[in-house]
């Protein structure tokens, strides 16, 4: 008996030991696990026949993980000038502590990109608006800095810029003056290409988020908001965010 | 009356010396050729070294740079033709020691400076090639002077698009 149970342990082990081979193959860094199918000639405009979404899986989020907030900063060069307060945050971390059992847990908080976002009704230049395929963006050439919108944010997702910037990204201009805030990694969404923060999260094998098109029913997305219950922050707002949660 | 002849003889002296410089600085522009503009990196096609004629550009490339603009920025439209990044990434050096664009050598700045206009485009947009970790798929029209790291090998249809911009003429 005991050499059986022995000989149980060390299948166990061998299993177990090919099953973590295996995940880790599956999941190894820079390969992304759902590819994003929307092919749009870089002529073409985008259409409202997309709506891009994400869906954070907060039970998969360590607390102290900050791997999509770094990715950010770096994409985007968002740099601080050691003013918590007022530097630039596109992405950043919350923890959400349950007073009665002390429970912690940590979500990543960007902007939600909703249907009915409140920082374009607010916006007096029309400088904060809605592309069709639902990203939600600032153009920089017509803000004036009044920072109406960071006030309408339910979300507190957009920064102002206080500071002259040097050494911007081509593809992410920010300048002082100007209120910013995510884009959804909007260049490399037009290029097929998963946001920043989605990808450093997949590639550290955390897969906390996913990226994709709501309106296709087939999409990873669609099919793990269908699958799972899922919620949107300040629900009650009926802004109809593109960032859902999942554990909250 | 001393008044008035004083002021016209202080017009008349005025104008004998400021009008002989005149001719001198209009002559001197034809022998320096106006600001010193730095060379393209490459030419757009055998014919044509930029994206429409010279003298086009030359004249109207702020109304292709503001289209181009809109488009990109509300519709997504990222064609390379006339984007303000391959501007910056054809005509200003890849080179750590590039002049940046509040430098008289920078492309920009040169013109800009000589025609005392100035513009406010690199308050926000990169006033030199930056390479760095995003590497756009090039089928969709990418940076070629963007790529760093690792070379990706070519797809199918890529030395193609190279050959229509007379990347591969080099």
């Amino acid at each position: 008996m005991s050499e059986e149970s022995n000989i149980d342990i060390y299948r166990r082990r061998f299993l177990s030991g090919t099953a973590t081979a295996a995940a880790g193959l599956a999941v190894s860094p820079g390969v992304l696990l759902t590819e994003v199918a929307h092919a749009k000639p870089a002529d073409e405009a985008v259409t409202s026949a997309v709506r891009w979404g994400m869906l954070i899986d907060t039970n998969k989020c360590n607390n102290g993980c900050n791997d999509c907030v770094t990715a950010c900063n770096e994409e985007h060069n968002l740099e601080g000038f050691g003013r918590p307060t007022t530097d630039a945050q596109w992405i950043r971390t919350v923890d959400l502590k349950d007073k009665q059992t002390g429970n912690v847990q940590t979500l990543p908080m960007l902007c939600q990109h909703c249907e009915h976002p409140p920082c374009v009704d607010v916006c007096p230049t029309g400088a904060s608006f809605k592309r069709d395929d639902g990203i939600v963006l600032v153009d920089k050439h017509i803000c004036i800095g009044c920072r109406y919108c960071m006030m309408a944010c339910p979300y507190k997702a957009r920064s102002f810029v206080h500071e002259t910037l040097h050494d911007q990204m081509p593809y992410s201009p920010r300048g002082k003056g100007t209120v910013e805030s995510c884009t959804f990694c909007v260049h490399r969404v037009d290029e097929d290409m998963q946001p920043a923060c989605v990808e450093a999260c997949s590639a550290n094998d955390h897969n906390a988020m996913t990226f994709g098109d709501m309106n296709d029913p087939d999409s990873s997305l669609s099919q793990q908001l269908k699958q799972y219950s899922s919620r949107q922050i300040r629900a009650d707002l009926e802004l109809n965010t593109g960032v859902r949660y999942r554990g909250i | 009356m001393l008044k008035y002849s004083l002021i016209t003889l202080i017009f008349s002296l005025l104008l004998g010396v400021y009008t002989p410089g005149m001719a001198a600085d209009a002559s001197s522009d034809e022998n320096t050729s106006g600001p010193f503009i730095p060379k393209a990196q490459r030419r757009y096609s055998d014919t044509q070294g930029c994206v429409e004629p010279t003298d086009e550009m030359r004249t109207n490339h702020m109304e292709y740079i503001l289209d181009q603009r809109d488009a990109t920025v509300h519709e997504g439209i990222r064609t390379k033709q006339y984007s303000l990044t391959e501007c910056i990434n054809c005509h200003v050096s890849a080179a750590p020691d590039a002049p940046h664009a509040d430098s008289e050598k920078h492309f920009c700045n040169s013109c800009h400076t000589y025609a005392g206009v100035t513009i406010d485009c690199f308050q926000c947009h990169a006033d030199r090639p930056v390479k760095s970790r995003f590497q756009p798929l090039s089928k969709n029209g990418g940076h070629p002077v963007n790529t760093a790291g690792a070379p990706v090998a070519l797809t199918a249809e890529q030395p193609q698009v190279l050959a229509n911009e007379g990347i591969g003429n080099e």
